[in-house]
């Protein structure tokens, strides 16, 4: 999937190879993308004190207004700030999606080294079983489980994370897979390191970066999908500021104030466009090197 | 691979799907019985509860029986197109379905052809105009698109062609072809984009590699037609990586259909889904589900088909 940004990254580093941009740390998009985390993870961790207004403050009076001086981004139906929601709706937005990206590191990275070190049946079980999970189409299996179960947003985030996990098990093995040929392991094999030891402190940091990269792609995934499920009302609570409920909540104010539901949107265009290029441009990174090598 | 591989390759590929049917269609069954409460709470679906309409409901799911006595009927009754009665609407499950399914598919159809047409077409033109800024801004876009969820998408859409230029529906599903075609056009654009730019991708991947074959320079070399060495050498081989992917684009589909149907009122099976699941409607989760996973299962055996039926090499493997 990201060989379409590769050969766009690509053109970029032919690009600093001439001497007098030799030590170009990154391309500017990516500097770019870097500084808008930023900004998100300042929103996250400060929200409340950079909002201008209380998020949850009603004003019947002042309801779907368009933007002024006092709302930036006008109000919606209630009469809240809306600029005031989509700094706070950061933390929704972040929060869940970290927890799975971390999530399905440990867990994927623990399941693909253990398929691709091992092989034989264990690797054949763990890959029958990933390619059950990534048929799945996630968001309807939520959407199924909050109906019989009862939903709720850690519940969609739990959900989330044991469906990613399959693809950075598969994004593992394949990298393990690579370096087990290689004389390294052959040698710790030889001198009778222990398996566990070879896996973890031998091979796992050759293979790190992948799994950094690996991500951010899901991290990217589970934002747009618990948006989706917010959206529908079967994420965040109802009444939090969050940036899929604002949209479908300020859907109905397309007429009065269109910027209440198209900034959220925007919002998460640019959140998940951000952590899809690093991503991507990570892999990238890894690839031409491993190519050098 | 002979008529009688393909055959067999057939035939295991429908064993395997029987027997993951079954195993949904039981993980499915189970729901009545994870919901929260017990089962007879679950099927009244927040009716109040008379010692009449207990009884009922057990006589008619036939909760007094053994749990897979019960799975056994639910199933015989599934096959036959029957998952009970709404618990919201208390119309049978399957008529509800049917009156939604046909815009649903109409949906779908359209989305699918786009994709084809915003996926295939941008991507064969970005790998031949590989790192000139056609390809790079095509990629770029694909990026950004491919980031952008199919109901955010929806919204922009509605905003710049309902609102701004009004020349589209803001919602609704419409009557007869044309008009359901001007209804559906932003729906279908909006769930087309975002998985246009996953095909895009695979795509100019794909073409990419099939220009870098010798086989292709060669047949340049021999002067051949630039048309047919883009039909018969490029074109040919390069998209077969594209079918090969279709099974997996249309469970994006079906994912985004749910977030589009929603976004724009169409009241398809997607939006009855959603429905069901914020009332607890049980046996429509059921319905739907297995529904859907049939459509999915059988798109992937189609597209597997499809696969070997355009590849020679994979028909051929098992000779050499």
């Amino acid at each position: 999937m990201v060989e379409g940004v590769v050969s766009l990254t690509k053109t970029f580093e032919a690009r600093a190879k001439s001497p007098a941009k030799r030590r170009r740390l990154m391309p500017v998009s990516i500097a770019l993308c870097f500084f808008f985390l930023a900004i998100m993870v300042l929103m996250v961790l400060f929200g409340p004190l950079l909002a201008p207004h209380d998020p949850q403050a009603q004003n019947a009076l002042a309801g779907s207004a368009g933007p002024s001086a006092e709302h930036w981004l006008g109000t919606d139906m209630l009469g809240r700030d809306v600029f005031s929601r989509l700094v706070s709706g950061a933390r929704s937005a972040i929060s869940g999606p970290l927890v799975i990206a971390i999530g399905a590191l440990v867990c994927g990275n623990i399941l693909g080294l253990l398929s691709g070190y091992r092989g034989g049946i264990l690797d054949f079980v763990i890959m029958r079983w990933v390619d059950l999970m990534v048929a799945m189409p996630s968001l309807l299996v939520i959407i199924v489980a909050a109906g019989a179960l009862g939903g709720g947003y850690w519940m969609a985030v739990a959900l989330l994370g044991v469906l990613s996990v399959p693809f950075d098990t598969r994004v593992i093995r394949a990298a393990t897979l690579e370096q087990m040929p290689r004389p390294y392991v052959e040698a710790a094999k030889a001198l009778g390191v222990p398996n566990r030891r070879i896996m973890f402190l031998h091979i796992w940091p050759n293979i790190a970066a992948t799994a950094f990269a690996n991500t951010f792609l899901v991290f990217a995934g589970s934002l747009i999908a618990l948006s989706g499920l917010s959206f529908l009302g079967m994420g965040a609570e109802p009444g939090t500021p969050d940036w899929g409920q604002m949209l479908a909540e300020n859907q109905s104010l397309l007429f009065a104030n269109p910027v209440a539901s198209i900034a959220p949107g925007v919002a998460i265009i640019l959140a998940a466009t951000a952590t899809n290029l690093i991503g991507d441009w990570t892999f990238e990174k890894i690839s031409s090197r491993g190519a050098t090598r | 691979m002979s008529l009688k591989a393909t055959l067999l390759f057939i035939v295991r590929r429908l064993a395997a799907m029987a027997v993951l049917m079954v195993v949904l269609s039981f993980a499915v069954f189970s729901l009545v019985y994870l919901a929260p409460g017990d089962a007879v709470d679950a099927l009244l679906g927040g009716k109040s509860s008379t010692p009449e309409l207990v009884a009922s409901l057990k006589e008619e799911y036939h909760l007094n029986e053994p749990f897979f006595t019960q799975y056994w009927i639910w199933a015989r009754d599934a096959l036959h197109f029957d998952f009970g009665a709404s618990t919201q609407t208390t119309l049978p499950v399957t008529d509800e379905i049917g009156a939604r399914f046909g815009s649903s598919v109409f949906l779908g159809v359209y989305a699918y052809v786009l994709t084809l047409l915003f996926g295939v077409v941008p991507g064969v033109i970005a790998a031949l105009r590989r790192r000139r800024a056609v390809d790079r801004g095509l990629v770029a876009g694909a990026v950004v698109t491919l980031s952008t969820p199919p109901f955010v998408l929806g919204i922009l859409l509605l905003y710049l062609f309902a609102v701004v230029v009004p020349v589209f529906p803001a919602a609704g599903k419409g009557e007869g072809f044309l008009d359901q075609l001007w209804h559906l056009t932003l729906p279908a654009v909006a769930l087309a984009l975002t998985i246009s730019a996953f095909l895009l991708r695979h795509t100019r991947a794909s073409m990419i590699g099939v220009l870098d074959q010798d086989y292709v320079a060669f047949a340049r070399a021999r002067g051949l037609a630039s048309r047919r060495i883009m039909l018969r050498y490029l074109l040919r081989n390069a998209l077969i990586p594209v079918v090969t992917v279709s099974g997996v684009l249309l469970t994006y589909f079906v994912t985004g259909a749910v977030l589009v149907e929603s976004t724009f009122s169409l009241g398809g099976l997607g939006e009855l889904l959603v429905q069901s699941a914020e009332s607890g409607d049980l046996p429509m989760i059921q319905g739907l589900t297995l529904i859907i996973a049939v459509i999915i299962i059988s798109a992937n055996l189609l597209a597997d088909l499809a696969y070997m039926a355009i590849d020679p090499r994979i028909r051929f493997e098992r000779r050499s």
